[in-house]
Protein backbone atom coordinates (compact mmCIF):
# COMPACT_ATOMS: atom_id res chain seq x y z
CA UNK A 1 0.00 0.00 0.00
CA UNK A 2 1.11 3.66 -0.40
CA UNK A 3 1.25 6.43 1.70
CA UNK A 4 -0.88 8.02 -0.96
CA UNK A 5 -3.81 5.23 -0.50
CA UNK A 6 -3.41 5.31 3.56
CA UNK A 7 -4.18 9.12 3.07
CA UNK A 8 -7.24 8.14 1.91
CA UNK A 9 -8.53 5.45 3.59
CA UNK A 10 -7.68 6.69 7.30
CA UNK A 11 -8.95 9.90 6.30
CA UNK A 12 -5.00 11.53 7.01
CA UNK A 13 -4.31 15.27 6.48
CA UNK A 14 -0.95 15.61 4.06
CA UNK A 15 1.27 18.11 6.56
CA UNK A 16 3.68 18.35 4.44
CA UNK A 17 6.50 15.78 2.56
CA UNK A 18 4.28 15.50 -0.45
CA UNK A 19 7.16 14.54 -2.56
CA UNK A 20 6.98 10.84 -0.60
CA UNK A 21 3.54 9.70 -1.11
CA UNK A 22 4.06 7.30 -3.47
CA UNK A 23 6.07 5.69 -0.78
CA UNK A 24 5.38 2.07 -0.41
CA UNK A 25 4.35 0.87 3.30
CA UNK A 26 6.27 -2.10 5.27
CA UNK A 27 4.58 -1.71 8.67
CA UNK A 28 4.52 0.57 11.46
CA UNK A 29 6.13 1.24 14.55
CA UNK A 30 4.51 3.43 17.46
CA UNK A 31 7.14 4.78 20.20
CA UNK A 32 7.80 8.59 20.86
CA UNK A 33 11.29 7.48 22.36
CA UNK A 34 13.60 8.31 19.53
CA UNK A 35 16.17 6.50 20.59
CA UNK A 36 13.21 3.42 21.17
CA UNK A 37 12.59 4.13 17.11
CA UNK A 38 16.44 4.70 16.49
CA UNK A 39 17.20 0.86 17.53
CA UNK A 40 13.87 -0.80 16.22
CA UNK A 41 11.56 0.45 13.79
CA UNK A 42 12.33 -1.05 9.95
CA UNK A 43 12.84 0.41 6.47
CA UNK A 44 9.42 1.50 4.93
CA UNK A 45 7.64 1.65 8.30
CA UNK A 46 5.27 4.32 9.15
CA UNK A 47 6.68 5.77 12.45
CA UNK A 48 3.44 7.26 14.52
CA UNK A 49 4.44 9.30 17.30
CA UNK A 50 3.37 12.86 19.21
CA UNK A 51 7.26 14.06 18.59
CA UNK A 52 7.20 17.17 16.90
CA UNK A 53 10.65 18.36 16.58
CA UNK A 54 13.50 18.00 13.56
CA UNK A 55 14.84 15.46 14.69
CA UNK A 56 11.73 12.96 14.34
CA UNK A 57 12.44 13.88 10.41
CA UNK A 58 16.36 12.96 11.41
CA UNK A 59 15.87 9.83 12.31
CA UNK A 60 12.92 9.34 9.81
CA UNK A 61 15.22 10.23 7.47
CA UNK A 62 18.10 7.76 8.81
CA UNK A 63 15.59 5.08 8.87
CA UNK A 64 14.19 5.33 5.65
CA UNK A 65 10.58 5.47 7.24
CA UNK A 66 7.83 5.74 4.48
CA UNK A 67 5.93 8.02 6.50
CA UNK A 68 5.87 9.98 10.25
CA UNK A 69 1.54 10.26 11.39
CA UNK A 70 1.28 12.77 14.32
CA UNK A 71 -1.58 11.86 16.44
CA UNK A 72 -3.81 13.54 18.51
CA UNK A 73 -4.20 16.75 16.07
CA UNK A 74 -0.44 17.74 17.16
CA UNK A 75 1.29 19.89 14.07
CA UNK A 76 4.89 19.70 13.79
CA UNK A 77 7.54 22.46 14.28
CA UNK A 78 8.37 24.59 12.07
CA UNK A 79 11.98 23.32 11.61
CA UNK A 80 10.59 19.70 11.39
CA UNK A 81 8.47 20.80 8.77
CA UNK A 82 10.91 22.33 6.90
CA UNK A 83 13.84 18.98 7.53
CA UNK A 84 10.14 17.06 6.12
CA UNK A 85 9.96 18.91 2.69
CA UNK A 86 13.66 19.16 2.33
CA UNK A 87 13.76 15.22 2.65
CA UNK A 88 10.52 14.25 0.92
CA UNK A 89 9.00 12.60 3.86
CA UNK A 90 5.65 12.52 4.31
CA UNK A 91 4.38 14.12 7.48
CA UNK A 92 0.35 12.79 8.10
CA UNK A 93 -1.74 14.52 10.52
CA UNK A 94 -4.88 12.68 12.61
CA UNK A 95 -7.17 13.81 15.12
CA UNK A 96 -6.95 10.53 16.56
CA UNK A 97 -5.11 9.61 19.70
CA UNK A 98 -2.10 7.07 19.37
CA UNK A 99 -4.03 3.52 20.08
CA UNK A 100 -6.78 4.48 18.44
CA UNK A 101 -4.55 5.29 14.92
CA UNK A 102 -2.56 2.35 15.72
CA UNK A 103 -5.45 0.04 15.93
CA UNK A 104 -6.75 1.14 12.40
CA UNK A 105 -3.21 1.16 10.74
CA UNK A 106 -2.64 -2.26 11.61
CA UNK A 107 -6.19 -3.46 10.48
CA UNK A 108 -5.79 -2.22 7.11
CA UNK A 109 -1.89 -3.28 6.43
CA UNK A 110 -2.68 -6.58 7.97
CA UNK B 1 37.09 32.43 56.47
CA UNK B 2 36.33 35.13 53.31
CA UNK B 3 33.52 34.06 50.93
CA UNK B 4 33.49 34.65 47.36
CA UNK B 5 30.44 35.15 44.67
CA UNK B 6 31.06 33.57 41.06
CA UNK B 7 29.49 33.52 37.58
CA UNK B 8 29.00 29.81 37.20
CA UNK B 9 27.63 28.32 34.02
CA UNK B 10 27.61 24.65 34.38
CA UNK B 11 25.81 23.86 31.06
CA UNK B 12 28.02 24.32 27.93
CA UNK B 13 28.37 21.95 24.37
CA UNK B 14 31.64 21.45 22.99
CA UNK B 15 31.99 20.91 19.21
CA UNK B 16 31.79 17.00 20.53
CA UNK B 17 27.77 17.11 20.74
CA UNK B 18 26.82 16.76 17.36
CA UNK B 19 24.70 19.76 17.68
CA UNK B 20 27.56 21.68 19.15
CA UNK B 21 28.95 24.62 16.69
CA UNK B 22 31.84 23.54 15.21
CA UNK B 23 32.94 27.11 16.45
CA UNK B 24 33.00 25.22 19.93
CA UNK B 25 36.40 24.41 20.03
CA UNK B 26 38.14 24.44 23.97
CA UNK B 27 40.28 27.49 22.94
CA UNK B 28 37.23 29.33 21.93
CA UNK B 29 34.97 28.57 25.04
CA UNK B 30 37.60 28.96 27.23
CA UNK B 31 38.17 32.64 25.57
CA UNK B 32 34.27 33.52 25.44
CA UNK B 33 33.91 32.52 28.89
CA UNK B 34 36.80 34.47 30.41
CA UNK B 35 35.43 36.99 28.12
CA UNK B 36 31.90 37.47 29.53
CA UNK B 37 33.33 37.25 32.78
CA UNK B 38 32.48 33.74 34.19
CA UNK B 39 34.52 32.43 37.07
CA UNK B 40 33.14 28.44 36.74
CA UNK B 41 31.92 26.55 33.67
CA UNK B 42 30.64 22.97 33.63
CA UNK B 43 31.35 21.11 30.00
CA UNK B 44 28.46 18.67 29.30
CA UNK B 45 28.49 17.35 25.65
CA UNK B 46 25.85 14.40 24.95
CA UNK B 47 27.06 11.37 26.59
CA UNK B 48 30.92 12.11 26.09
CA UNK B 49 33.50 13.80 28.74
CA UNK B 50 36.36 13.23 26.17
CA UNK B 51 36.33 17.07 25.16
CA UNK B 52 36.33 17.84 29.26
CA UNK B 53 39.48 17.49 30.22
CA UNK B 54 41.64 19.74 27.68
CA UNK B 55 39.18 23.00 28.68
CA UNK B 56 39.88 22.37 31.94
CA UNK B 57 44.28 22.20 31.42
CA UNK B 58 43.36 25.45 29.07
CA UNK B 59 40.80 27.41 31.59
CA UNK B 60 43.28 26.66 34.26
CA UNK B 61 45.65 28.90 32.40
CA UNK B 62 43.26 31.40 32.65
CA UNK B 63 41.92 31.73 35.72
CA UNK B 64 38.58 29.74 34.88
CA UNK B 65 37.39 27.00 36.76
CA UNK B 66 35.79 24.25 34.57
CA UNK B 67 33.54 21.18 36.08
CA UNK B 68 33.99 18.60 33.23
CA UNK B 69 31.68 16.16 32.98
CA UNK B 70 28.76 15.49 30.72
CA UNK B 71 24.48 15.41 29.93
CA UNK B 72 23.47 11.86 29.91
CA UNK B 73 20.53 10.86 28.43
CA UNK B 74 18.83 8.04 30.29
CA UNK B 75 16.62 5.32 28.96
CA UNK B 76 13.66 7.54 29.34
CA UNK B 77 15.19 10.27 27.57
CA UNK B 78 15.75 12.42 30.27
CA UNK B 79 19.25 14.54 29.92
CA UNK B 80 21.03 14.96 33.78
CA UNK B 81 24.18 16.89 33.59
CA UNK B 82 26.87 14.41 35.60
CA UNK B 83 30.10 16.09 36.82
CA UNK B 84 33.41 14.46 38.14
CA UNK B 85 35.22 15.17 41.03
CA UNK B 86 38.36 14.26 39.10
CA UNK B 87 40.69 12.93 35.93
CA UNK B 88 40.48 9.00 37.73
CA UNK B 89 36.37 9.29 38.30
CA UNK B 90 36.14 10.92 35.14
CA UNK B 91 38.15 8.22 32.80
CA UNK B 92 36.00 5.49 35.11
CA UNK B 93 32.72 7.48 34.22
CA UNK B 94 34.02 7.59 30.38
CA UNK B 95 34.04 3.83 30.43
CA UNK B 96 30.34 3.69 31.98
CA UNK B 97 29.39 5.81 29.52
CA UNK B 98 31.07 3.95 26.41
CA UNK B 99 29.33 0.52 27.71
CA UNK B 100 26.25 1.83 27.51
CA UNK B 101 25.79 3.58 24.67
CA UNK B 102 24.20 1.48 21.70
CA UNK B 103 26.10 1.56 18.80
CA UNK B 104 24.00 3.02 16.57
CA UNK B 105 26.42 5.18 14.04
CA UNK B 106 25.79 8.47 13.55
CA UNK B 107 25.31 10.20 10.62
CA UNK B 108 26.98 13.65 10.35
CA UNK B 109 24.49 14.74 7.97
CA UNK B 110 21.57 14.60 10.08
CA UNK B 111 23.08 15.21 13.39
CA UNK B 112 26.36 16.95 12.98
CA UNK B 113 29.83 16.43 13.42
CA UNK B 114 31.07 14.73 16.69
CA UNK B 115 34.62 15.13 16.77
CA UNK B 116 37.47 16.17 19.41
CA UNK B 117 40.09 18.77 18.86
CA UNK B 118 43.60 19.47 20.43
CA UNK B 119 44.70 22.71 21.94
CA UNK B 120 45.40 23.69 18.54
CA UNK B 121 41.97 23.00 17.26
CA UNK B 122 43.19 19.69 15.18
CA UNK B 123 40.61 17.17 14.88
CA UNK B 124 42.21 13.89 17.20
CA UNK B 125 39.01 11.29 17.39
CA UNK B 126 35.79 11.33 15.86
CA UNK B 127 32.88 9.99 17.47
CA UNK B 128 31.09 7.20 15.69
CA UNK B 129 28.53 5.99 18.00
CA UNK B 130 25.51 8.66 17.74
CA UNK B 131 25.89 10.72 21.38
CA UNK B 132 22.29 12.05 21.35
CA UNK B 133 20.92 8.20 21.74
CA UNK B 134 19.84 7.28 24.86
CA UNK B 135 22.06 5.01 27.42
CA UNK B 136 20.63 1.40 28.41
CA UNK B 137 20.99 2.85 31.84
CA UNK B 138 18.02 4.50 33.80
CA UNK B 139 17.52 7.48 35.86
CA UNK B 140 18.03 5.51 38.91
CA UNK B 141 20.90 4.05 37.44
CA UNK B 142 22.88 6.79 36.18
CA UNK B 143 21.92 8.62 39.57
CA UNK B 144 23.70 5.71 41.20
CA UNK B 145 26.40 5.52 39.24
CA UNK B 146 27.71 9.34 39.61
CA UNK B 147 27.24 9.44 43.54
CA UNK B 148 28.86 6.37 43.79
CA UNK B 149 32.17 7.70 41.75
CA UNK B 150 31.46 10.86 43.73
CA UNK B 151 30.28 13.12 41.15
CA UNK B 152 27.32 15.99 40.96
CA UNK B 153 23.91 14.70 39.49
CA UNK B 154 21.78 17.74 38.20
CA UNK B 155 18.73 16.84 35.79
CA UNK B 156 18.43 19.26 33.10
CA UNK B 157 16.25 21.68 31.95
CA UNK B 158 13.61 19.98 34.05
CA UNK B 159 10.89 22.37 32.81
CA UNK B 160 11.56 22.12 29.08
CA UNK B 161 8.71 20.02 27.30
CA UNK B 162 11.31 18.02 25.62
CA UNK B 163 13.92 15.01 27.28
CA UNK B 164 13.49 16.61 31.01
CA UNK B 165 11.67 14.56 33.50
CA UNK B 166 9.07 16.37 33.58
CA UNK B 167 8.30 15.93 29.76
CA UNK B 168 9.62 12.12 30.04
CA UNK B 169 8.22 11.09 33.61
CA UNK B 170 5.73 13.62 34.21
CA UNK B 171 7.44 15.01 37.62
CA UNK B 172 10.09 14.81 39.51
CA UNK B 173 10.79 11.71 41.58
CA UNK B 174 11.07 13.63 44.82
CA UNK B 175 12.82 10.79 46.11
CA UNK B 176 15.81 10.77 44.04
CA UNK B 177 19.06 12.43 45.13
CA UNK B 178 20.07 14.88 43.34
CA UNK B 179 22.17 17.92 43.88
CA UNK B 180 20.79 20.16 42.39
CA UNK B 181 17.59 20.95 39.40
CA UNK B 182 18.59 22.90 36.30
CA UNK B 183 16.13 25.08 34.78
CA UNK B 184 15.97 26.57 31.18
CA UNK B 185 16.08 30.59 30.65
CA UNK B 186 12.49 30.11 29.77
CA UNK B 187 10.77 30.10 33.24
CA UNK B 188 11.91 31.93 36.77
CA UNK B 189 13.30 30.05 39.59
CA UNK B 190 10.20 31.42 41.44
CA UNK B 191 7.62 30.85 38.35
CA UNK B 192 8.43 27.59 38.68
CA UNK B 193 8.11 27.14 42.65
CA UNK B 194 5.45 29.04 42.77
CA UNK B 195 3.84 26.72 40.09
CA UNK B 196 5.49 23.50 41.71
CA UNK B 197 5.07 23.55 45.10
CA UNK B 198 6.37 20.13 46.16
CA UNK B 199 9.60 21.45 44.33
CA UNK B 200 10.39 24.29 46.99
CA UNK B 201 12.99 23.33 48.82
CA UNK B 202 14.86 22.04 46.26
CA UNK B 203 18.17 23.80 44.98
CA UNK B 204 17.97 25.38 41.45
CA UNK B 205 20.31 26.74 39.00
CA UNK B 206 19.89 27.85 35.66
CA UNK B 207 22.92 28.12 32.72
CA UNK B 208 23.27 28.52 29.21
CA UNK B 209 23.40 25.56 27.41
CA UNK B 210 25.43 26.95 25.35
CA UNK B 211 25.62 25.28 21.64
CA UNK B 212 27.18 28.39 19.66
CA UNK B 213 29.86 30.77 21.36
CA UNK B 214 27.69 33.62 21.59
CA UNK B 215 25.53 31.86 24.18
CA UNK B 216 28.27 31.09 26.71
CA UNK B 217 27.34 32.77 29.66
CA UNK B 218 24.25 34.56 28.98
CA UNK B 219 22.95 32.62 31.73
CA UNK B 220 24.99 32.30 34.77
CA UNK B 221 24.41 31.64 38.76
CA UNK B 222 26.00 33.23 41.57
CA UNK B 223 27.62 31.05 43.64
CA UNK B 224 29.48 31.84 47.10
CA UNK B 225 32.41 29.82 47.60
CA UNK B 226 35.88 29.71 50.01
CA UNK B 227 37.80 28.76 47.23
CA UNK B 228 36.94 27.32 43.53
CA UNK B 229 37.18 23.75 44.19
CA UNK B 230 34.74 20.54 42.87
CA UNK B 231 33.86 20.30 47.21
CA UNK B 232 32.67 23.80 47.30
CA UNK B 233 30.84 23.52 44.02
CA UNK B 234 28.88 20.78 45.92
CA UNK B 235 28.83 22.54 49.26
CA UNK B 236 27.54 25.57 47.37
CA UNK B 237 24.75 23.74 45.83
CA UNK B 238 23.64 22.03 48.67
CA UNK B 239 23.91 26.06 50.83
CA UNK B 240 21.16 26.75 48.18
CA UNK B 241 18.79 24.02 49.43
CA UNK B 242 19.62 24.48 52.93
CA UNK B 243 18.10 28.31 52.32
CA UNK B 244 15.11 26.95 51.35
CA UNK B 245 14.59 24.75 53.83
CA UNK B 246 15.47 27.53 56.36
CA UNK B 247 12.60 29.68 55.36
Amino acid sequence: MKIKELISALNLTLIGGEKGIENEITGAYTSDLLSDVMGNIHDGNVWITLQTHKNVMAIASLRDASAVILVKGLQPDADMLEKANEEGIPVLGTDLPTFEISGKLYQLIN
Amino acid sequence: MSLTTYRADLHIHSLLSPCGDLEMSPANIVAEACRKGLNIIGITDHNTTRQALLIKQLGEKQGLFVLCGAEVTTREEAHCLSFMPDEASLEIFQHYLDAHLPDIKNDSEQFGFQVCVDKNEQIIYEEERLLISALDQSLEQVEQKVHELGGIFIPAHINRPRFSLISQLGFVPTDLPVDALELSKHTTIEAFKAANAYLADYAFIQNSDAHFVNDIGTVFNLLTLSHRSFEEVRKALRNLQQKNVQK
